[in-house]
């Protein structure tokens, strides 16, 4: 089911008056006829045909330049502005983290304010009475909610107009950027709630220069330009497609192209795309024994054995690999860039092996991407969590890393052998 | 538009929580608190009185306004309900843009706000009238109280309709503001508050009967200071019944302008 469903949608602003920044009633009528002065001067096209689709429980980044589009997107979502052509269709309640706490008024307590900005936000008096006491927390205010809003820090303001706007409970929760104003524990404390969201199946949009955020925070990204869907996809692909036009518009002139998926990506983001001037033409991973396997021991060596074809010769290659859980979270990312290598040639067919000594993570499910692209990162072959493999444990530790380790007991404890012990 | 009034109705808990609210934040921080919201029509009274009793006595034309003072109450302040709502409302839009542009909720509640925190300050004004009228003994029957709440219905619809029209207006036009506000003078002297409908020459009571506040200044003044029964209360209903046509059209025009007052506040 689509929680977000954006048909064809164009937005153009209009702008009256070439002179003037708003029309008077005076100029209109000097100038002869109201409803001639009513027509705009100019007209700027901030959405043009842009058609979008949003599953319910998904999180989705919405990245580009200033003036890409973006905002109005989420604007146009949020219900505050109507779209000059197409359908937007929201199901669920919404709220939008737009600007925290706009419409507080400084003079009166906090308290006051947050009844009144909660029932702006669609809520009634006794839905917000119930969820008080969890605004406050949230908000770290304390006695402070009975002080005129006027008296509060800024970090008081913002936490307290986020905690009004995230107790909302939406179904569609909306994010324009707030997350850049505040400080490090704010930032923290906003990110840990929109996991719990996630958790909770809700689906979330949010617009963002933060990159790293939609990279790490997304199922989804999309990437606006001049008021057009540029990409939309998997996050890793639409971002470090974007950054290579950011980096390429500083030298060259030419439009990057978007790597398009080859296979169209499943559900969880796993696809191919690149340019096959290089190929990865075969992907195994082996035990020790130099064994094919799917599955392995917590702890035992393994080997990512990758064959790649260049058609012809290269001399600006990368290979890189990344390890994820089944979530999507990085356990490690490496590539022989990073790792100082640099290119001499690659033609015809080779291979290479990553040789990991100690795989030391938990037991469960993992995924793999196997690279080959270019110093600057276009790929040639991007393979996007296309392998999987397993990690088997006798011992039920949680987590993603195992390092090494042991226990030892002194004084009045008295354990004997504690299941998880493995000296090795 | 139907679907829109509903979430009005719906949106009442905030309309009264925002009125609580102005009320509040106007009164608090203040010494003399709520008094200053009557100092503006207090002073008026004063001067008036002075000016027309004591300075040109002879100008009211040996009329039977006495006590004058009583009856410049009377007019003032429901005057200045009319006045403040309706010049607040041309700025209540774009002073609450932020509220528009930042946070979806039906911005017709920023004039009906001002309108209803005028009634509350008008309801409380009529404390300062009812000491008055306690004062001077005037006899008050029952019968014409009972006309007040439903002048004051009419007052507060007519007040209503002008309010969601000039707030939506004035996103478009702001000079309507500059406008408005001298359209006050003029229509303050051209209705019957410091002169009675009475006193003004013949010629000129038809174009005073065009004047809508006419017929609800004169409506106070009945009731309230002249002796004897209510006799105008036809022209009163068709003033509440003609409103209640030009709210709806006001509402409409509010609502087609609705998508517009996001991008231009």
């Amino acid at each position: 089911m689509h929680a977000v469903e954006v048909r064809d949608v164009r937005k153009v602003y209009r702008r009256y008056g070439r002179r003037k920044s708003f029309g008077t009633l005076k100029s209109a009528l000097l100038s002869g006829g109201v409803l001639r002065n009513l027509r705009p001067d100019s007209t700027f096209l901030a959405l043009d045909g842009v058609s979008l689709d949003v599953e319910a429980g998904r999180t989705v980044g919405i990245i580009g330049r200033n003036g890409s589009g973006k905002s109005s997107m989420l604007k146009l979502i949020a219900g505050i502005g109507k779209p000059t052509s197409g359908t937007v269709h929201v199901s669920g309640r919404v709220s939008a983290l737009i600007e925290l706490g706009a419409g507080f008024h400084p003079e009166i307590s906090g308290r006051d304010n947050v009844f009144i900005n909660g029932m702006m936000l669609g809520l009634s008096r006794s839905e917000i009475a119930r969820r008080f006491d969890d605004i406050v927390a949230f908000a770290e205010l304390g006695d402070f909610i009975d002080e005129p809003v006027k008296t509060y820090s800024s970090g008081m303001y913002m936490r307290l107009g986020f905690a009004v706007a995230i107790n909302v409970d939406p179904d569609v929760l909306l994010v324009d950027e707030v997350l850049a104003v505040g400080d490090e524990a704010f930032t923290h404390k906003c990110l840990e709630k929109f996991a719990e969201f996630r958790r909770r199946g809700k689906t979330i949009v949010i617009v963002t220069h933060t990159l790293d955020l939609v990279t790490r925070f997304c199922d989804e990204a999309v990437w606006l330009d001049g008021g057009r869907l540029r990409a939309s996809g998997d996050p890793k692909r639409v971002v470090d497609a974007y950054l290579l036009e950011v980096a390429g518009s500083e030298n060259r002139a030419a439009p990057v192209v978007v790597p398009e998926p080859a296979a169209s990506p499943d559900s969880n983001g796993a696809g191919r795309w690149g340019s096959r001037e290089a190929e990865i033409e075969h992907v195994e991973l082996l035990r020790a024994d130099g064994q094919s396997a799917h599955v392995f021991e917590s702890g035992q060596p393994v080997r990512i054995r990758v064959r790649v074809r260049a058609p012809h010769p290269l001399h600006d290659f990368v290979f890189g690999i990344g390890i994820f859980t089944a979530d999507g979270i990085c356990c490690f990312g490496t590539n022989t860039q990073i790792e100082g290598g640099a290119p001499g040639e690659l033609s015809g067919t080779g291979e290479f092996t990553v040789i990991i000594d100690r795989l030391d993570l938990v037991a469960g499910a993992y995924k793999l991407d196997v690279a080959v692209h270019r110093q600057d990162g276009v790929p040639y072959d991007y393979h996007r969590l296309l392998y999987s493999f397993r990690v088997a444990s006798s011992v039920k530790d949680t987590g993603i890393y195992r390092p090494q380790h042991h226990w030892t007991f002194a004084g009045g404890i008295a354990i004997t052998g504690p299941e998880s012990e493995r000296r090795s | 538009m139907i679907a829109n009034l509903r979430q009005v109705f719906r949106y009442r808990a905030l309309i009264s929580s925002l009125v609580a609210r102005e009320l509040k934040a106007r009164y608090r921080g203040s010494v003399l608190g709520f008094l200053w919201t009557f100092a503006n029509p207090l002073l008026l009274l004063g001067i008036y009185t002075f000016v027309f009793t004591v300075v040109m006595p002879g100008s009211r034309g040996g009329t039977r306004l006495e006590p004058y003072a009583l009856f410049l109450l009377c007019g003032i302040l429901p005057w200045t309900w009319f006045q403040t709502s309706v010049m607040e409302s041309c700025s209540v839009l774009v002073a609450g843009g932020n509220l528009i542009r930042k946070v979806l909720f039906p911005a017709e509640v920023l004039p009906i706000v001002t309108v209803l925190t005028g009634l509350v300050n008008f309801a409380l004004s009529l404390v300062i009238l009812a000491a008055f009228l306690v004062y001077y003994a005037r006899p008050v029957t029952a019968g014409e109280l009972a006309w007040l709440p439903v002048i004051v219905f009419v007052q507060l619809v007519f007040t209503l309709a002008l309010s969601l029209l000039l707030s939506s207006l004035t996103v478009h036009f702001r000079d309507l503001r500059d406008l408005v506000a001298n359209l006050l003078t003029l229509w303050f002297w051209g209705t019957p508050i410091i002169y009675s409908l009475s006193q003004a020459p013949e010629r000129f009571h038809g174009l005073l009967a065009l004047n809508p506040m006419t017929h609800v200044m004169v409506a106070y003044q009945s009731v309230l200071f002249l002796e004897g029964p209510f006799d105008d209360w036809p022209a009163l209903l068709w003033l509440g019944a003609l409103s209640l046509v030009l709210l709806a059209i006001a509402y409409f025009v509010f609502d087609r302008l609705r998508d517009t007052l996001a991008e231009e506040v």
